[in-house]
């Protein structure tokens, strides 16, 4: 019966969507956002349905109605840990790492040797389990928010830099010889010319470390952290068999993600209007 | 190969630094020791060092600069001290002893690779259908694209509590984490690359009257290759980071999450960078392995210019 009726749901969802999909305005925005929300809702129906038809455990899986309750009644303390994980772990480490990562850029791009070095050692450590190091910046910084922030910072770091470096050799040989017959010495140069070119490269790798600083600000918590804080409730409330408590925060993580990201998209269409990929 | 030499400069300065570092970073710890052991020290208490810097310190009383380097607990241990370890727990141990990093290396390892296969399978299944299917790509693939902007890895330990209260323990818990975290990158991926045939390639195709099948197999798969390799390289790390992260808070008893806690739990640093050093090696050989099999088959395709 449950499966029947969850057949249902999925066939109706399914068959909306297929029309819209191939009506003729189907690529106007309004669809095209209308389709994805129709098959997320679908899924969640499902889930619903599923969840109370079979009386599965909240054990195992809460139902969406129980996770919705719990997310609005728990407002203030997920408040609390949204301010202690994103706002100070994670978005001061965001910050911190980005600005050592240009330091290190602009000060590395003054030598071609140096760049020919950092560029292939930076790709690599961004490909490294980075977060690995959490337990040891616990260790020296403590367990609030200054040793989140110090993971995140390293974590963000390596991409940035060498999406940075890559972006500021990003010049073709007549835009640079054009600067050098305006006499342009090489602060002019780097600041009129070499920046505005990394900029599309600058901003794919902030796009790219906005998910690590959340990754890395919560998963830091896992090895201790004072009782508030998205990574210490996610832990704790598995401890206690919460798991409404858990979705509550992943809506959270998943909230945060998306504005995150969408800001630094945002940020890239009105700096970086000018470039094909965004006109 | 002309890069060879900026590299190994960067290395070495990155190394340098590390060693500098060692000195004030161990500086009150063996400060503290020495005093244990009978050496005279310019401020006499552990109370009154801890009004100076380590740098500080190290300076007033030159001698303990040597003994920074040898601390058996050290906060910052020195890289000769992690060499040391890496090697006596990867090469002079057994293997089947539990404190042999190559065992603890394969528990993660297997768990990342059954988690890579799987979650490069479904999402090479799913890009063709989102490429094939209409109303599959304008209702999955934005959510697919939104997913990579959310901290799957915090679901982790969630995932891993979940499946064992429904009996499911040991590798297959780690797996459905690496397999979830290489699943979306595989996802976009592919899909870019079987769409990058342009219309002219396409166009061609059908004035052969091939079928959409030989469209797929001869066209549209081998074009994709560049980009399937691109996201598998950054899929196979992700899922070495999501086996590891897996490990870290459920008490895991092997693998190297398991020993980065062990090390920080109990007070043994070495261990946790032994691990951290090894995990390092192992995500380099892995995305070097695919870079191997990248260049291999792109030559064979005559894409090897790249």
């Amino acid at each position: 019966m449950a499966y029947l009726l969850a057949g249902i749901i999925w066939a109706a969802g399914w068959w909306v969507n297929s029309r819209l999909a191939h009506t003729d305005g189907a690529d106007s925005p309004a669809i095209s956002l209308a389709i994805p929300a129709i098959f997320g809702i679908t899924l969640i129906a499902i889930w619903q349905v599923l969840v109370q038809m079979l009386e599965i455990s909240p054990i195992i899986l809460p139902a969406p109605t129980d996770i919705a309750l719990r997310f609005a009644g728990s407002l203030s303390l997920l408040w609390a840990d949204f301010v202690q994980t994103i706002l100070k772990g994670a978005l001061v480490g965001y910050v911190l790492g980005t600005l050592a990562a240009f330091a290190v850029a602009i000060l590395a791009d003054r030598s071609a040797f140096l760049t020919r070095g950092i560029l292939p050692v930076g790709a690599f450590m961004a490909a490294l389990p980075i977060v690995g190091t959490a337990p040891i910046f616990v260790k020296w910084l403590g367990s609030d928010w200054q040793s989140k922030a110090a993971v995140v910072a390293v974590m963000v770091f390596f991409p940035i830099l060498v999406n940075t470096l890559a972006g500021l050799r990003d010049t073709s040989a007549m835009q640079r010889d054009l600067m050098r017959t305006y006499g342009a010495g090489y602060w002019p140069t780097l600041i009129k010319l070499r920046i505005p070119a990394a900029l599309p490269f600058v901003f794919n790798g902030l796009k790219i470390a906005t998910t690590l600083a959340l990754i890395g600000a919560i998963v830091a918590e896992f090895f201790g952290s004072p009782t508030v804080g998205m990574g210490f409730r996610i832990s704790t409330s598995v401890g206690q068999l919460a798991m409404d408590m858990v979705w509550a925060e992943i809506i959270v993580a998943a909230l945060a993600g998306s504005a995150f990201y969408g800001a630094m998209a945002f940020a890239e269409k009105r700096v970086t209007f000018w470039h094909p990929s965004q006109r | 190969m002309r890069s060879i030499v900026p590299i190994l400069t960067v290395v070495a300065a990155i190394l340098l630094f590390w060693a500098l570092c060692v000195i004030p970073m161990n500086a009150h710890l063996t400060a503290d020791q020495a005093q244990r052991d009978g050496m005279i020290l310019s401020p006499d208490t552990p109370a009154a060092r801890q009004d100076y810097s380590g740098l500080v310190l190290a300076l007033k009383n030159p001698a303990i600069i040597p003994l920074t380097y040898t601390l058996e607990r050290p906060r910052l241990p020195s890289p000769h001290q992690v060499a040391v370890e890496l090697y006596d727990t990867v090469i002079d141990k057994k293997i089947t002893s539990k404190r042999s990093l190559v065992y603890h290396g394969w528990v993660t390892l297997s768990a990342t690779l059954l988690g890579f296969a799987m979650g490069t399978g479904l999402g090479i299944l799913l890009a063709v259908g989102i490429v094939y299917n209409r109303t599959m790509d304008k209702s999955v693939m934005p959510w697919a694209i939104t997913s990579q902007t959310i901290p799957i890895l915090a679901l982790a330990p969630m995932i891993i509590v979940i499946l064992g209260s429904i009996g499911v323990q040991g590798l297959l818990p780690k797996a459905i984490i690496s397999a979830y975290l290489s699943f979306f990158p595989v996802v976009v991926g592919m899909v870019k690359g079987l769409r990058s045939p342009d219309a002219m390639q396409l166009d061609l195709m059908r004035t052969y009257n091939a079928s959409n099948s030989e469209g797929f197999w001869k066209l549209r798969l081998p074009a994709s290759m560049p980009y399937l390799f691109a996201s598998l390289k950054i899929g196979v790390s992700a899922s070495l980071v999501g086996a590891i992260v897996g490990e870290l808070p459920t008490g895991a008893r092997a693998g190297f999450g398991a020993r980065m806690l062990v090390g920080d739990q109990y007070g043994q640093p070495l261990v946790t960078w032994a691990a951290l050093f090894a995990a390092a090696i192992t995500a380099a050989a892995l995305v070097a392995i695919l870079s191997l099999v990248e260049r291999q088959t792109l030559r064979r395709m005559g894409m090897g210019a790249v």
